[in-house]
């Protein structure tokens, strides 16, 4: 089976999948009425059928679409992000290149596949240039928490979700120009995990997990959500350059950093006074909502499996 | 028709822009009203406007600073033609008798409108003190709805002085109508107008669902 076909079987399978969640959604508000939770399922499976959209047609579309779609994901997370951090109007500058700059380079720079400088390009010179550029406006009221903010929607909204569609560019041994595959099968395990940590909490969910930070996970929900993730992704090792082992280990992986970026990012939405991080996908919270365990997940997975699988 | 499609993009990019979103904390308000909010950025009469429903919108016409809005070129062409501004000469060498002349046919005309009480932009999240313009618009019009509106995010969108507007998400929160008191004095009015605009900056308890 080449790349194009397995994509294929994969997509197939997500449809099959969800087609299963919307049928399933629908029998439980005829039978048990429309209830709120019920309403929440329905509107979450809406959103995912909308999202699984987006990504299918990215991977029809090639590389260049993908990294846009990416650069727009980032942009809407920055967004959501600085709109719930009180910044100052002397933060004006900083937060006008980090939108209308770093964004696109950052992306243009994985076009590029120039690793050498998409890697530290925001950690080194964003992180030096933004207190530079806000130290103009003579504003020294909070100077070190206003900056701080502004660095870590930037690391997290811009350089850690951009990690996801570096992925495509990544030239792993014996597996040349099937990026695409490693980037399904991150937000396939990443999502999967999350989808299942929910469903597994609501029927099962006793004991919460951490109910200060995050008040619907549950110890059941992310015991069964991550061994069925790790499964699911141990079983999809025919689309990776790992063997079943180093595929299940690898969603391991990938399902611990998903879980800790959702209670870290979690822990931060709280501490800037918030329940979601917007509005902007039904059912499901904001952008931020939806990429809390993708900021986590994809930088670490990409440069785990550059460091063993490149030559 | 040219007008219509010119207003239903600027709605669009204002949205796409600065969110501007509606949130009513009152059952919206039918029939003539004066919407007065808080002033921030020269993007607040574009968001309250797009926050409106087009059948609102149709009937609603910003009052706005004539040395901002009738330049040449594309503002004064969307003050004339699209929003319907009515200007008002802050000038006082260039006033006329009574500024507010253009106000008044336009309430006599059965629009509704929106008013920045303050009279000048604010840096700050709260308003400064309202200008005694709405006390005479509310006297001679007891009909008409006095809706309160707090822009929330604006002021850090493009603060006094900055030219290249942030994407932040704005919310527009719509209060209750004030309550009218004939006997109540101009001060006294102002302030209870004020204290209903910085009330509705004050977050509300999420509701859980």
């Amino acid at each position: 089976m080449n790349a194009e076909q397995k994509l294929l079987w994969v997509f197939a399978g997500i449809v099959g999948l969800l087609s299963l969640a919307s049928a399933s959604g629908w029998l439980l508000a005829r039978r048990k009425g429309q209830t709120s939770v019920i309403r929440n399922l329905n509107e979450r499976v809406r959103a995912w059928w909308i999202m699984v959209a987006v990504l299918g047609a990215c991977f029809g579309l090639g590389p260049s679409a993908t990294l846009i779609v990416f650069a727009l994901i980032s942009f809407f997370a920055l967004r959501e992000f600085i709109t719930l951090t009180p910044t100052r109007a002397s933060d004006h500058r900083p937060l006008a290149v980090a939108f209308y700059l770093l964004v696109p380079l950052q992306y243009w720079l994985i076009h590029l596949e120039w690793y050498g400088l998409f890697s530290i390009f925001i950690p080194v010179y964003a992180f030096l240039g933004l207190p530079a550029l806000a130290v103009f406006a003579g504003d020294t009221e909070q100077f070190l928490e206003r900056t701080t903010k502004i660095q870590w929607g930037v690391m997290i909204a811009i350089y850690c979700i951009s990690y996801a569609p570096a992925l495509l560019v990544l030239d792993l041994k014996g597996f040349t120009d099937q990026g695409a595959l490693l980037l399904l099968y991150l937000m396939l395990v990443v999502q999967i995990s999350d989808v299942m940590q929910y469903v597994f909490g609501k029927l099962f969910g006793r004991r919460k997990l951490a109910p200060l930070v995050s008040p619907s996970k549950t110890v059941e929900g992310l015991v069964g959500g991550g061994l069925s993730a790790v499964a699911i992704g141990a079983a999809m090792w025919w689309i990776t350059p790992f063997t079943p082992l180093q595929s299940a280990a690898m969603s391991l992986l990938i399902v611990i950093c998903g879980v800790l970026g959702g209670l870290a990012l979690s822990a931060v939405k709280r501490s800037l006074g918030a329940k979601d991080w917007g509005s902007m996908i039904e059912g499901h919270g904001g952008m931020m909502d939806r990429m809390d365990s993708v900021s986590f997940a994809a930088p670490i997975f990409f440069h785990v499996s550059r460091y063993f699988f490149t030559t | 028709m040219m007008e219509r499609m010119v207003a239903s993009g600027l709605v669009g990019f204002t949205r796409l822009l600065v969110g501007a979103r509606a949130q009513w904390r009152a059952e919206a308000t039918p029939g003539q009203c004066l919407y007065f909010a808080n002033h921030c950025s020269h993007l607040d009469t574009l968001a309250i406007w797009s926050a409106l429903t087009p059948e609102q919108r149709a009937s609603t016409r910003p009052v706005a600073a004539r040395d901002y809005w009738d330049q040449p070129g594309l503002r004064r062409y969307l003050a004339n033609r699209v929003l319907r501004v009515i200007l008002i000469e802050r000038r006082r060498d260039l006033q006329a008798p009574d500024p507010l002349t253009g106000v008044f046919a336009a309430l006599e005309h059965g629009d509704s409108l929106i008013l920045f009480p303050e009279g000048t932009r604010t840096p700050d999240r709260l308003p400064q003190p309202f200008r005694g313009g709405l006390f005479r618009i509310a006297e001679t019009f007891p009909a008409v709805h006095l809706v309160p509106v707090y822009l929330d995010t604006l002021h850090r969108s493009l603060p006094k002085g900055s030219h290249v507007p942030l994407p932040l998400y704005c919310n527009v929160r719509f209060g209750a109508p004030l309550k009218r008191d004939a006997a109540e004095t101009r001060a006294d009015f102002l302030r209870r107008a004020h204290a209903a605009v910085c009330a509705l900056a004050e977050p509300i308890q999420a509701v859980s669902p």
